[in-house]
């Protein structure tokens, strides 16, 4: 399941940051995912709601999904489409000479943290 | 004290350091790691025991298994006479880097080739980097043509392609020119080898490329 090894990389960056900012612990996460990075939210949030409460950094902590539309630039027309619509074909032109623009990001927006006195 | 913190770091950020300090202390150690990716039952054991066989006397050859449960892949390596690890990773559908890592200790310090073979799935391990030196996946035969279609991240991210099971072409609609053409519209750089590891053919394309490879990387 890969929903799995993705909260426990999240977790592990996590207390990375928390080492860096002097965080004692944190209230909340926001993630930001791409339409399509392949994640599946659901199997996401239950792996989250899991594992949060094995550790004492995050224990609690509720995870907020930012989604973020997947888009196609296609570099014959120069227009821009709907990736889960159109897939690799450009519905304005045809071509498959096209790229993504966004959509597959995955990444730790911000977090809501409890900070040491004196940081 | 409350505050927000602004990260925008990757969730694969950490995971992405420690393979690049794992590809380096290798480098160092100069032992030459070949993450080879595939679905199950594409061929992965049968190609390795052929590579080994082939470059006996010419690379001292490593092999870690990864796998949810069971040891045969890592017997079958050991009966060739090279070395052989087993890696379970606990129910997870892909290797880290620093699984990859822990393995990598428990395999003699001799090794100047390690083939890394991740877990059977085309989707998961090609999003995790292992430390890897090169990235190779697999595709056999009865897969289908139109595998380039449906798993795109692993034909980009992989280095090469072998084709594998070619000696079956003649029962199955796998047209060999339409695969490659469709990998390459996903990854103009990745090399394309037909093997058939049963017959042999194809089999000194593919080694030739690992030779050289593993030359390169001597001499960088």
């Amino acid at each position: 399941m890969h929903e799995l090894g993705i909260v426990k990389h999240v977790i592990k960056t996590l207390h990375e940051v928390a080492d860096e900012n002097n965080v004692r612990r944190i209230g909340s996460v926001t993630l930001e995912v791409g339409e399509v990075s392949g994640v599946v939210l659901d199997q996401l949030v239950d792996c989250w709601n899991y594992f949060r409460e094995k550790d004492d950094l995050v224990k609690g902590a509720p995870l907020f999904v930012e989604r973020v539309p997947a888009v196609t630039y296609c570099t014959a027309c120069e227009k821009e489409y709907g990736t889960v619509a159109h897939g690799k074909t450009c519905p304005h032109c045809g071509s498959t000479e096209t790229y993504l623009l966004r959509g597959n990001e995955f990444s730790i927006k911000q977090i809501e943290a409890e900070v040491n006195e004196g940081s | 004290m409350i505050k927000v913190i602004e990260l925008k770091r990757t969730v694969t950020d950490s995971n992405d350091r420690d393979a690049e300090t794992l590809r380096r202390e290798l480098r160092d150690r100069d032992i030459f790691l070949i993450n080879l990716m595939s679905a199950p039952g594409s061929g992965k054991t049968t190609l390795l025991s052929r590579t080994i066989t082939d470059l006996m006397g010419r690379a001292k050859i490593g092999v870690m298994e990864a796998d949810i449960a069971s040891d045969v892949d890592a017997i079958k390596i050991r009966s060739l006479g090279a070395e052989s690890i087993q890696v379970h990773t606990d129910g997870m559908c892909h290797m880290d880097a620093g699984m990859t890592r822990d393995g990598l200790a428990g395999l003699g310090d001799q090794l100047q080739i390690v083939f890394l073979e991740n877990i059977g799935n085309l989707i998961c391990p090609a999003e995790f980097d292992t430390g890897a030196h090169k990235n190779v996946m697999i595709l056999s035969v009865p897969e289908g043509d139109d595998k380039p279609l449906k798993y795109p991240l692993m034909f980009q991210k992989c280095d090469a392609l072998i084709i594998t099971k070619t000696d079956a072409t003649p029962y199955f609609d796998f047209d060999l020119a339409l695969a490659t053409e469709r990998a390459l519209a996903l990854n103009p750089a990745i090399k394309v080898f037909p093997v058939s590891a049963k017959t042999g053919e194809g089999m000194p394309a593919w080694e030739g490329w690992l030779l050289d490879e593993w030359e390169k990387q001597k001499h960088a």
